[in-house]
């Protein structure tokens, strides 16, 4: 397997004296699928957000394929965020540029390839998402599964090593959980690495290598996902995996 | 004393109505320009710039525009710098109107949701390109139907402009009233003209109101 792909060491974050990342350490290997889950306010989002700089932290270490992590260097910060997707629990897709414009963007602004390799290589991840036929639709014109299988398909134009998704299935209509989680699937099958933050307890048991159960700013348990589910050891995870059957 | 018929007064008026409109244009143009520099300027830079910026916002808001073409008149001549009425009144109501437009703006951009910048960001976007590709495109949409609102007012502004000698619409019509002794029908005419120009303006502003208002819903 190599180096991890990404290695958070000893992270510490807070908003002012609120600390919600309590001293995090996680390695995540190429071809990982991790899921993490855990109550809200536990910092799950929080963690994702600063493997993509949206979020600064105060103390600790994050290198991404060997490159640390600097928020002052716009540089490097660009440099990262070509490694790493993330795809949003709101889709976030950019409402005055068409389907296909979404996903052209940042490969001919950031890589610099022309708009017609941008063009074909965005007609294939929309092939590959299911929504060929959705390259000149405006966003407001698709349901939320579609604009979140484009945010996929945005997301992948960049070639990342690593995808983020935050809760990506949290803001649907339950019939449209089935088609966004089907694409994910796919990707951890093609070998994607993958670190989600999740409450689908039943998708993150069937696709993940590891599941990471977080409690209070710090990674509480940790363990392959029939492990986790099938025999919680702490207290916490224990109460938090009842609870999901109220 | 020579009799001056209505024709007489509106041609004059007419003439001067040319000054009021490039004064107004000067402005407008100058100010944003300056007002969009100011609006990077709060954006990009850090808290310290920003409450530069906002207290430069202040302090053209919270003072007459009268006061502030005084000081533009017979400050810079303090500093020993002999400025025209022309002058005067170009960078008090350039500095007047960017104060408001970088306002504007920038509630604007911050109405753009944050998942946007989260999103573009992540996205490896530079700052610029986030604002050039991403924010200003749905913000100036936004802005059209205030911005061109806020034109009107520019315009009544220039009126101001009389105080320090600067030959407008407003100016004109006191000349012109002194020389033919009828004020009202003067003045009648030049709030006419005044109406002429800024009400199609106020028409088209709301007219983009509406319609931006209509593709949101």
């Amino acid at each position: 397997m190599g180096a991890p792909i990404v290695r958070i060491t000893a992270l510490r974050k807070s908003y002012g004296t609120n600390e919600v990342l309590k001293g995090i350490d996680l390695d995540v290997k190429r071809g990982e699928v991790i899921a993490i889950i855990g109550k809200s306010g536990s910092g799950k989002s929080t963690l994702l957000r600063c493997v993509t700089g949206l979020e600064v932290f105060q103390e600790g270490s994050l290198t991404v394929d060997g490159k640390p992590l600097l928020h002052e260097s716009a540089m490097a910060m660009r440099e990262l965020r070509q490694r790493v997707g993330m795809i949003f629990q709101g889709f976030n897709l950019f409402p005055h540029l068409t389907v296909g414009k979404n996903v052209m963007l940042a490969p001919t602004l950031v890589k610099k390839r022309s708009s017609l390799e941008a063009a074909s290589q965005a007609r294939k991840l929309l092939t590959r998402v299911g929504l060929a036929e959705k390259f000149d639709a405006m966003p407001d014109q698709l349901s939320g599964g579609q604009q979140q299988r484009v945010a996929i398909a945005r997301a992948l134009a960049m070639e990342p090593a690593v995808l983020l998704c935050d809760e990506i299935t949290s803001a649907l209509d339950p019939e449209l959980v089935g088609e966004v989680l089907r694409v994910v699937e796919s990707l951890a099958d093609e070998g994607m690495t993958l670190l989600m933050v999740t409450h689908e307890m039943s998708f993150a048991r069937k696709v993940s290598d590891r599941v990471i159960f977080m409690h209070q700013g710090r990674v509480h348990e940790m363990g392959p996902p029939a492990e986790l589910f099938g025999n919680p050891q702490t207290a916490e995870l224990k109460q938090f995996l009842s609870s999901l059957h109220d | 004393m020579a009799d001056f018929s209505l024709w007489d007064i509106l041609r004059n008026l007419l003439l001067a109505l040319r000054w009021t409109v490039v004064l107004s244009l000067i402005a407008f143009i100058g100010g944003g320009i300056v007002g969009a520099l100011l609006l990077f300027l709060r954006l990009r830079g850090g808290k310290a710039i920003g409450r530069v910026v906002g207290l430069y916002v202040q302090l053209f808001q919270g003072t007459p525009l009268l006061m502030q073409l005084f000081l533009a008149y017979f400050g810079i001549a303090l500093f020993g710098i002999d400025v025209s009425a022309w002058t005067a009144a170009s960078v008090a109501l350039t500095l007047y109107t960017s104060a408001f437009l970088t306002e504007i703006w920038r509630g604007c951009v911050a109405s753009i949701p944050k998942g946007q910048w989260e999103a573009s960001g992540s996205l490896a976007l530079s700052f610029g390109e986030q604002l050039r590709h991403v924010i200003l495109p749905q913000a100036v949409k936004i802005a059209i139907a205030p911005t061109v609102g806020f034109l009107v007012q520019v315009i009544k502004g220039t009126a101001l402009a009389s105080v320090i000698g600067f030959v407008e619409l407003t100016k004109a019509g006191s000349m012109i009233s002194n020389a033919t002794f009828q004020p009202f029908v003067v003045f009648s005419c030049v709030a006419l003209l005044y109406f002429v120009l800024c009400f199609p303006v106020s028409l088209y502003a709301k007219n983009l109101e509406r319609k931006s208002h209509g593709r949101r819903t």
